[in-house]
Formats: C-alpha cells, structure tokens, sequence
C-alpha cells in the first residue's frame, strides 16, 4: 500500500491541502431553471446536486392525498456519470430510496406542509457530481430549493458530515475520506439550534461521538451563513429586477427580513 | 471552540485545483478519480523569524543556515531531491551530516512511492533530535503547486515541482534578511538543490538556481572521509563514467522485463508473483512460494534466481512441465565454492571467466536434478522481474582474501568482499578505503544494487561494530540482524515515569488518593508468584482458596502495567514500536524502562503492589461457576522459583496456608490440563536448552544443558492460559470490533506431507493431521521405547510444520478464524505479561474499559489504529524469537569451543555427542544434537549413495555397506572452527558412528 493517501499528513494537512476544520468550497446558483418553481445547484468541493421544487400543486394521486397538510414527494436521481465507476442506478435502487426517503423525513417538521392540505410538493433531487457529503449536499440543495421556491419553513435545515481519523476529528469529508474513517452526517436547524437528522453507517465511539456531534452542529451554523447570503443575493436581484422595492438599499436588505418572510408567508 | 471556516476556491486555480483523470483498476474497469486541492499561503517556510510566515516557536531552521561549508560562506541550506534519499539514506542519517535539510512535500510521497523501509526512516529522520528537518508542504503552498504538463512524465514534473519550490526558497529567505538601509546588506543564505541528475542540475543551473551532486557535496565537507564511505555504490556512476557504460560488456544474468509486462503476466496467469526464499544449504538454490502451486517453485543456479536476494518480491516463469526438476539435495557452501573469486575483477575485465562458471554450476546441477524422478519434482522457473526490494542493513565480515591490500595505514581504495552472517545471502562487493581497519570485525553493510553484469550485488559500508566475537560487537549484530531497537530510553520517555522514581509506593487507603479509587483491597490474600530463578519482571502471581460452599476462588493477578503507562504519551508510542521486551541469553532489552518493569509493577514479595485480577469460583473439577475482573492491591506474601515451590508442595510436612493455596492451584491446573488435552490441544516442542553463565561478567558459558521442567511450570501456565481465555472472551463480548486478540491458524495440510512420508517409510507411523485434536493424539504415538528423545524430535519437527501464532484486531478477521489451533481454544488473547509484552498493555486498557474502570482511549477505538500496532507488535515478536534463539546459538558455540579445548587438554580432543538425522543430502547429512538443542550438517568429501525415497544414504564403512537413514541416531564429533578468510563462526560435525566419516 505504499502509494495510498494519507488523511492526514503530520504537518495538519489533510489530502486535499485542508486543515482538520475547514469546510471545502461552496457554491450556490439559485437562478431560475425550466419550470421548477424554485431550484438549487449546489456544490460542496466537486460534489455537486441540483435540486428542484414544484408545488404545491394539486394532488396527483388520490392514495398520496393527506387531508390535513401537504404530502411531500421526494424523487433522487443519480447520474451515471456522477460517480467514480460508470454506474446505471434504477429508481428503485435501495440506496437511493433511502436517501430519498432520508430527505423526505428530515423536512416534513421542517416544512409548513398544515397550510396546503390536499396537496403536494415535489422534490426531485438529481445527483450530478459525487465527491463525498452526497446526502449533506442533498439536504443542503432541498433547503435552498424549498425556500427558493416560496414554500414557508420554520428554518434553514443545514447538513454538514464529519469524521474521526484515529483521535482526530474532521469535516466535511472528500469520498477518499468517506471510505476511510468512520463517519456522521448531521442536519441542524440554526435558530432554535435543534437537530433534524443523524446519520451514520459506520462505527463510531460515543465519547468521540458527543465530540463530533458538536463539531458538525457549529459547522451546520457556518454552512447556514452561506446559504444565507446565498438567499438573500438571490431576493435582492429579484426585487431589483422587478423594479419594485428598496431598489437604493440593494444588499442592505435586513437578514432578518428573509426569515420572517418565510415564517410570515 | 475550533475555527471553522470554509475553504474559499477561487474560480481561476481551477486548473492546477481541479483534478479529474481516468484509471483502469487491476480488474480492468475503468474509474473516473476525482480530486481537488485547496491551495494556500499559510504554509510555512520553516525558516526562525520569517516575518511573514507563521510557526511554531521550536523546531525550525536556523535564520543563517549553515556555514560550514566552503563552498557556501554565506550560509546555506540543502534541498535533497527524492533520489537522494532513495539512495543515500545512510548519509543522511550519518550524525556527522549535519546542514539544516528543507524537505518538500513532492519528495517525501514520491519516497513513500518507492519504498515504505525508506519512507519509515525519512520519517524518523524528521523527528530525531540532532537534525534539522523542515518539511514543507509544497503541493498545498500556492505558489509552490504545479500541475503536470501533457507531454510531462510524472518524475520531470516532480523535478520541476522541486525546482520551483527551490526557487521560491531563495525568494521567500530574502523576506527574512531585509536590506538595511546604510548598511551592507546582510548575507543572505543560498538554498542548495542536491540531486543525482545531472539534466536536471543543468535546468536548475539555467533557472539560477544553485544544484550540486551529493558526491561533490561531500567530498569539500570537513569529514568528508568517514562520510565518502556511507556514499552508496549508485553514486559513483558519473565518478567514473566508463565503468558504468556497458559497452561491449556481456551481461551474467538476462535483463528483468518491464513492470507492465510484469503485471500483465501475472494477471493473466503466465507469470507468478512471490517472495524468494534463499536455500540456506545450497546457495545456488531457491524458491517462491506462489499461489498457483502447493509445492513452492524451485529456481535452479544463480542465473535463474536472477539477482534476487532472500525477502525480495519476485515474479518468476515457470518452465515447461518435462523440464521441472526436484531439489537437489545437495550442500554447496559459498564461500568454499567461490572463495577464488576476485572482487576487483568479477563482473568488469574476466567475464568470460564468470560466465563459463556460472554455467559450469548450471550443467552440474542439471546433472544432478535430471537423476531424481517421480513424485519430487516441483514447478521449476526462473526469475523474470522484481516488483519490490527488501534490501536491509545487513552485519557482515570482511573477507580478507579478497584484500589486495592489507597494510593496515593503507587508505587505498579497495573493491573487498563483505560476507554476510546470515548464510542465505549472497556475498556484497563495496569499495572502501577503510578496509585494512575493517579486517576481523563485524560491520554493516547495505545492498545499493545488482547490476545484470555484475556478478555480486554492489553494496556500501554504513558502520563497524566492533570486533567479532566480542560480546559486545556480537550483540550489537545480533539486534541489528534481527531490527531490536536497543537505544536507551530518551528523557521524553523518563519523564513520563511517576516523578517519585523507586520510592513510589501504593498510597495509604483513603477516598482521595486516585490509585485507590474501584480497586479491590486484596492485601490480605495468600497471594505468590512463581517463576524462573532470578526473574525480576514479575509480572503474575496466583492464589487460591477453599470457599463455605465448597468450591474454590482462584485468581491471577497481573502488574497493572496501564496504571503507569498511559494511552498516547511518549513512553506508551516507545513500548508500542518496540513491542516486546527481548531476551538474549546475557541481556535483556527492555520494552518498557526497569523502574516500570523491575520494581513498580514487578509483584516483588512483601510489597504492595497495584494489580489486575481475574478471580474465578470454580467448581472442585474446575469447572468456572464465574469469573470477575478488578483492579487491586495485593501483597505477595512470596516469589518462588519453579524448583522451590514443587519442593513445597510436595513436602509432606508442610501445611501453612501458602502451600495449601499452592496444591490447590495444583490440583485446579492439572482439571485444567486434563480438559485442554481433551479438547484437542497440542503439546508441542522446541529444542530448549539453558546456558549457564559464570558470572555476569564474563562472557564464558559454563555449560549448556536442557531445560527442566516441574509440574509447576504446567500450573503457572494453565491459569496463565485460563487468565488469557477468559479476558478474550471479555473484550471480545465489550468492543467486538477492535478487541485485541491472538490466534493460531490451523497448518495447511501440505506442510506436514514430508514428514508424514519420512515416518511412514522410516518408522512406518501414521500422522493424522485432519485436526489438531487427532495430531495430538498421533503425536503421543509417535513413541520409540529405545529413545526417549525420539518423541521429542518429532514433536519439533512437527512445531516447523506449523504456521505461527499472531495477533490481530477481532473486527479485522472472520469470527470462524478466531481459534487457536496449538491451544484448541476458540478464542484467545495475551493478558499475562504486560511488562514485557505491548499486546497484553492494549488488552488491559480494553478490559479496564469493559468493566467501566476507564473509558476506552480513542485510538482503540480504531480498527486501522488497532491494525496497525499489531503488525508492529508481530513483527517485533518473530524477531525476538529469532534474536533470542541466535543468541543461544551464539553461547552455546562459545560453550563448545569452551568444553572442546579443555577436553583436548585431556587428551580427548573432541566434544561427542549422539545425535538424530533429520535430512539426508547427497553429500552429507542434517542432524540434530537433542542435547545442546543444536543442528548442523555432517558433510561428505564425495558423493554417496543416496536413495532420496526413502530418505537414505548408504556408506562404505569397514564391514561393508552402512546405511544411515532420517531419524537414526548417530554419534558426531563437534567442532566449532572459524573461517580463516572471514572470520565468522562455524560448528562442524564429523560423524563417528556407525563409520568414520573423515575418510569419506
Ligand atoms: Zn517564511
């Protein structure tokens, strides 16, 4: 094994030329993009998600209709090309279900689904890119896409995935160190703080757990900065475009304003 | 609270950033990689004071580097380039190489590429004290990184990473030496690029960057000298140019093929891949054991080993099937073969001459494997590539012979021989000036490599140790030979001693003191230990009592090692790296520093001592109603040797509760043997003999006799053994992924084919190998009524059929291969020995854990973490063993040349002893000497008869014919003799019943 990659070197280096604490670059489009009523394309490194939102919309189904709130339909896909190995995956991949089915169950708390009883939202999540924190760019995307597209949330939900590499913990995980350390992704809501989802598939110690644990959660406050502003450029241009609103106060629009317009919609 | 902060990328790196390349795996599918690299300026230079950089406070570079050098009167510091390490590593280790080293980034994974051995030692050299190392991170430093260009091989974009990261050192330094105004400006350093290539020296030049050879280096350093001749043989292509190009030369062996051929042969299953295993009886044969063939494949004559050197990963070919041969059965000594070999001229000017031998050894082997058929024969081949080196420093003796010069002040240099100890290696040729010096002691020497022209690999000298057969020089050979590292402790380690040093004591019982806290109070206990005489790491000790119920509470308790040696500190990475304690017959290598071992956790009598205990209550047949783990503090109320506590058992007069406690142990262990022996367990053999020392001085061994054994010893060991079962169980059931434990796989059922053959022809017995409970069984069978020893051999024969135990992480493995095959138990660990043993340490602090005394450290959490130690820990522990029975071997020669003298004085003139064959050759015979635990060869001047079916050989003796078969039993003469050419030490075996062998 004389050529394989050190996680991380004695200099403080991880593979990439990261420190333990530094999350991979991050970008956002939130443009408009067919039909979607609202999307998102995310990438966290070379790890890239594009999200779109339709609805809510009338119910297809009559077997999907939930009479008290909205149903929220979760669809991923994941390009053949996206992954090291040229790999079809069916729809009725059991992986792929489950991150679906993850995704699914992270945002119905999350989402103010009471206001739209009968109806329906859909998400369709396509994987486009996979370079490790797949379901982290998932949930990242849908939160981005959610709100993008108007539907009211009672927060962000912001994911971000750790590690321990012997005593050593890190984050945000490149798929080189997704295979080799144990590893969590964690979902949390940055204002009341609270924890949307927990997920890990490997074996980890709970006293190294309580530390990462921790670890991701104050990591989910700094992915929820970027997503923020991500948002807030995106309104700004919008209320700009329109011609309409504080045209002169531009990217002063209050923080604030963005969430409560989601709390208030 | 850490910083977290993201990563920012901007858009325009995204070439040298971004990576994304196609790879074909080794089962032909194609992969998309991707990878990026996130480049920055906070990369330190490593250079004290640099205003811009931000680093540590030690460890760095001296602001003014060196100066020296003559060449650098400014000051400089070295760049090396990866080939400098991959071949000079030996200079730079050197203490006497002292200029402060930049090592980049580029160079250490192209080092960690080529070679892990290499790697390791790179990586120690960053941490030794006396050099100054700073490795910079040049791939991640933004102006440093560079991307390989599209007619680029990956070697000349390294050589230009390397000279980029060069350049920007010569920039970066002047930010660390500003020019002051009005004053003349401060000298500012130069930043030498050290590299073999001359291109690129010349591109580098062009660049105005300042390069050198290392040669040239060297030769205007102050010891240049004592430094030259650390250089390794690679070195000196470009010193003298016509010996290198091979014009018009002949090459002695054919040329390896080309890695790619290489593993396209072997995927498609025409070429094999294994490790070359040298014949330590026959020097012109080997083989590799490869997966395609039970029988290892046989490589016949030095030309088709093709410069393979024992250890070595090979790729062989294997010849068509009517041209296999079988072994030849046959010794040929080396260095009686080629003893008129000349070092200066073989391989260069008479390589006619070489050919013609080599081929003159081919054609008589030829001969002589062509005479045996049938069922002998093995897959035969050749040697077509090598996919991996194992070259180590290896101990060697001059030989004088090949001097052409002996005048000791001569400082000419001179091509000599250097003849390994070790028998399976060939002879090194090297150059020094030093050689005259060098007569008559050991020296290591390294292999620099093995050109297909050159008959002999060409090697370098690294350091003397002193004259042979001093105890001092042959020990320091010894730990060399078999890689202990012996350096005494370095403060590091001391400091995490408890500071009171021997006055620590167990404190007084109260609820604060922190060594008391959940340990049991087991003062009171009639607690004793029993080991070998003059033990001093006591590291068990045993009770045992009458319980109202009427069973009985046994317990073991064992030094609390982890008290003291904490998770992660630099004592504990010391024990883990040396990962046992080593035994030779007149020193011990300690694994963790004598205050630890000797005293603190020593179970010293009439101390308090803090313990480990494993207490069982067991039924009066010994079967275990339960078992409970503590930490405590005992008292032993007595240290015993074997002898002494059998005497005390077996003395009818004696009835105070220590002895009591001992026969009840007694009665316990001997249930205990009694249900392992059902079970199927295996009582094995090895020739174990002592060596009496006079004193600890003198190094003269009395005499040598077999070990005796008490029915005490068996006591010790079957609670040892329970102790070690139940805490298996334990930490298995606790952390089922990285429990620590020890197995022993089942043998295949090949290996034990021979010697089946051997006593079904010889003894006509039967070995049944279908398990280990029905080859004990066969084993006690085995018996001759008119040899006692004969059992025994057997039994020792049989033990070299077996694979060895180790250690290994229980979530590495399959449940089904937990077993023990030799103890027949499912499961298995080591928790006995903790002062001597790494892997009983790691299986303490899991089972402190499993029962809440402490949390489980981290790194034990991680299987790779786990995995990793126990390679270290097995490795470590093969060596020890061979280390130890070398040294014995090392005493028990000095014991005979001792007993041969004084029984010339009386006029006897030899040491005779009765010996058993076990292997028959052409020329001579193998044989074992049960009472000094010895093997040697007796050997014929001429062929005899020999009948390799049936494992005899015939003689002429003086009323006719005598035959002389494996396992008969023989008298030898004894003979330890020194090769007169090199020294080294030698025990040769005349036969002398049935017939006189000095006539044959
Ligand atoms: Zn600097």
């Amino acid at each position: 094994m004389g050529s394989r990659v050190e996680i991380l070197n004695e200099g403080g280096f991880r593979s990439d030329g990261r420190r333990q604490f530094e999350l991979r670059d991050m970008t956002i489009d939130l443009s408009q993009r067919g039909i979607a009523d609202g999307s998102a394309l995310i990438t966290h490194g070379l790890t890239q998600v594009l999200v779109s939102v339709f609805g809510p919309r009338e119910a297809k189904m009559r077997s999907q209709t939930i009479h008290d709130r909205a149903n929220i339909n979760v669809e991923v896909s994941v390009a053949a090309f996206s992954t090291g190995e040229r790999r079809k995956r069916s729809r009725g991949d059991k992986r792929i279900l489950e991150i679906a089915s993850t995704i699914k169950s992270t945002f119905e708390p999350v989402v103010q689904t009471n206001l739209y009883p009968r109806s329906q939202i859909d998400v369709f999540v396509q994987v486009l890119q996979q370079d490790g924190g797949v379901l982290q760019a998932c949930i990242n995307g849908t939160t981005l896409a959610l709100i993008n597209s108007g539907i009211p949330m009672l927060d962000f939900v912001c994911a971000v995935t750790g590690g321990v590499h012997s005593t050593s913990p890190m984050l945000d995980l490149t798929l080189l160190e997704e295979n080799d350390i144990p590893n969590v992704t964690v979902a949390m809501m940055p204002k009341t703080g609270k924890i949307a989802l927990v997920t890990m598939e490997t074996r980890l110690h709970v006293d190294r757990f309580k530390e990462i644990f921790r670890l991701v959660s104050d990591a989910g406050k700094v992915i929820h900065g970027e997503m923020k502003s991500a948002v807030l450029s995106r309104s700004t241009s919008l209320v700009t475009a329109m011609g309409s609103g504080p045209r002169t106060r531009g990217g002063d629009l209050e923080e604030r304003d963005v969430d409560d317009q989601m709390n208030n919609y | 609270m850490v910083e977290i902060t993201i990563r920012k990328r901007p858009r325009t790196e995204a070439v040298v950033t971004q990576h994304k390349f196609l790879k074909k795996t080794a089962r032909g599918k194609v992969i998309k990689v991707l990878r990026e690299r996130y480049l920055r300026d906070d990369v330190a230079c490593g250079i004290q004071g640099c205003p811009v950089c931000d680093m540590p406070a030690e460890d760095v570079l001296p602001v003014a580097g060196d100066k020296e050098h003559p060449m650098f009167p400014n000051g400089h510091f070295i760049l090396p380039d990866t080939n400098v390490f991959l071949s000079q590593m030996d200079l730079i280790e050197s203490s006497l190489f002292t200029p402060p080293i930049i090592l980049l980034q580029t160079v250490i994974e192209e080092v960690r590429h080529r070679s892990l051995p290499l790697y390791n030692r790179l990586k120690a050299l960053t941490k030794m004290d006396d050099k100054r190392v700073w490795v910079f991170y040049n791939e991640y430093r933004s102006e440093t990184a560079i991307v390989r260009e599209e007619d680029e091989t990956p070697n000349d974009r390294n050589d230009r990473g390397i000279r980029s990261a060069t350049s920007w050192y010569s920039a970066h330094i002047t930010l660390a030496h500003p020019p002051v105004r009005g004053r003349v400006s401060e000298k500012v350093p130069t930043i030498v690029l050290l590299t073999e290539d001359a291109a690129n020296r010349e591109k580098a030049e062009r660049s105005g960057i300042s390069a050198i050879s290392v040669r040239n280096y060297v030769n205007k350093m102050k010891n240049a000298t004592q430094l030259l001749d650390l250089l390794s043989a690679t070195g000196t292509n470009e010193l003298e140019p016509t010996r290198a190009s091979s014009g018009g030369r002949a090459a002695l062996y054919s040329d390896y093929l080309s890695t790619s051929t290489l593993l396209a042969g072997i995927k498609s299953g025409i070429l094999h891949q294994g490790h070359f295993n040298a014949n330590q009886y026959n020097y012109l044969e080997g083989s590799v054991s490869v997966a395609a063939f039970d029988k290892s494949v046989l490589l016949v004559g030095r030309e088709n080993m093709n410069r393979a050197v024992d250890g070595d990963v090979v790729v062989v070919e294997i010849f068509d099937e009517k041209e296999w041969r079988a072994s030849t059965n046959e010794v040929v000594d080396q260095d009686a073969t080629l003893k008129n070999d000349d070092a200066e001229a073989s391989g260069d000017d008479g390589e006619e001459l070489d050919t013609n031998s080599l081929v003159d050894e081919e054609s008589k082997l030829v001969r002589n494997g062509a005479k045996t058929v049938g069922t002998e024969r093995q897959p035969t081949g050749r040697i077509v590539g090598i996919i991996k080196r194992n070259w180590r420093a290896y101990v060697c003796h001059i030989d004088s012979t090949s001097l052409s010069t002996a005048t000791s002040t001569s400082l000419a240099l001179q091509t000599v021989f250097a003849t390994p100890v070790s028998r399976l290696l060939p002879r090194i040729r090297l150059r020094t000036r030093q050689a005259p010096i060098l007569l008559g002691q050991k020296i290591l020497v390294t292999i620099d490599r093995w050109d297909a022209h050159s008959r002999y690999p060409e090697g370098h000298f690294v350091r003397a140790l002193g004259k042979a057969e001093t105890k001092e020089a042959e020990q320091e050979s010894l730990l060399l030979e078999f890689d202990v590292p012996y350096r005494p402790f370095g403060k590091a380690i001391l400091d995490c001693l408890p500071k009171e040093g021997d006055q620590w004591v167990v404190p007084l019982k109260q609820d604060v003191s922190k060594e008391w806290r959940d340990r049991e109070d087991l003062r009171e206990l009639i607690i004793c230990s029993i080991d070998p005489p003059n033990c001093q790491d006591i590291d068990d000790a045993l009770h045992a009592r009458q319980l109202p119920n009427g069973n009985i509470e046994a317990g073991v308790h064992i030094a609390d090692v982890s008290h003291f040696v904490l998770p992660d500190n630099p004592m504990d990475s010391e024990a883990a790296s040396r990962g046992t304690t080593v035994y030779l017959v007149d020193k011990r290598i300690d694994m963790l520093p004598s205050l630890l071992g000797t005293n603190l956790c020593s179970l010293r009598p009439f101390v308090e001592r803090l313990a480990f205990s494993a207490i069982w209550e067991m039924t009066p047949t010994a079967e275990i109603v339960n078992v409970r783990f503590t930490k405590s503090v005992i008292a032993s109320k007595a240290a015993f040797t074997y002898a002494e506590a059998q005497t005390r058992k077996d003395d009818p007069n004696l009835n105070d509760p220590l002895t009591q406690s001992i026969r009840l142990l007694n009665t316990l262990a001997l249930k205990l043997k009694e249900k392992r022996m059902a079970a199927g367990a295996l009582n094995l053999a090895s020739p174990e003999v002592k060596i009496h020392l006079d004193s600890s001085e003198s190094s003269e061994p009395i005499d040598v006799e077999q070990k005796e054994l008490h029915e005490t010893n068996s006591l010790v060991e079957e609670f040892m053994l329970l102790a070690n079962i139940s805490v298996a169980r334990k930490i298995q059931d606790t952390f089922p992924q990285t429990a620590v434990l020890r197995r022993h796989l089942p043998p295949p059922k090949a290996n034990f084919e021979k010697l089946q053959d051997i006593l079904q022809k010889r003894k006509g017995m039967t070995l049944d190998v279908s398990s280990s409970g029905t080859l004990a069984a066969s084993l006690d069978k085995c018996v001759d009524p008119a040899e006692p020893a004969f059992n025994t051999l057997v039994r020792i024969m049989a033990t070299r059929c077996m694979l060895s135990a180790e250690y290994f992480c229980s979530g590495s493995v399959g449940r089904e291969t937990f077993g023990h095959y030799g103890l027949a138990s499912p499961i298995y660990t080591h928790f006995t020995s903790p002062i001597r043993r790494y892997a009983d340490v790691l299986a303490h602090r899991q089972l402190a854990a499993s029962i809440g005394y402490t949390p489980l450290h981290a790194t034990l959490h991680s299987k790779s973490h786990v995995e990793r130690i126990l390679d270290v820990v097995n490795r470590r522990h093969r060596m020890a063993q061979m280390a130890g029975r070398a040294s014995v071997e090392f005493y028990v020669g000095l014991a005979l040349k001792g007993r041969g003298e004084r029984e010339k004085k009386d006029g006897q003139g030899h040491v005779r002893e009765s010996a058993f064959v076990i292997r028959t050759f052409r020329n001579g015979l193998g044989v074992f000497v049960s009472k000094l635990g010895i093997e040697g060869l007796v050997m014929f001047k001429r062929d005899t008869q020999f009948d390799p079916d049936n494992y005899t050989i015939t003689v002429p003796g003086a009323g006719g014919d005598v035959h002389i078969a494996v396992f008969d039993k023989i008298v030898v003469d004894i003979e330890v003799e020194k090769d007169k050419n090199t020294q080294r030490g030698k025990i040769n075996m005349t036969l002398v019943e049935p017939v006189d062998s000095r006539a044959l």
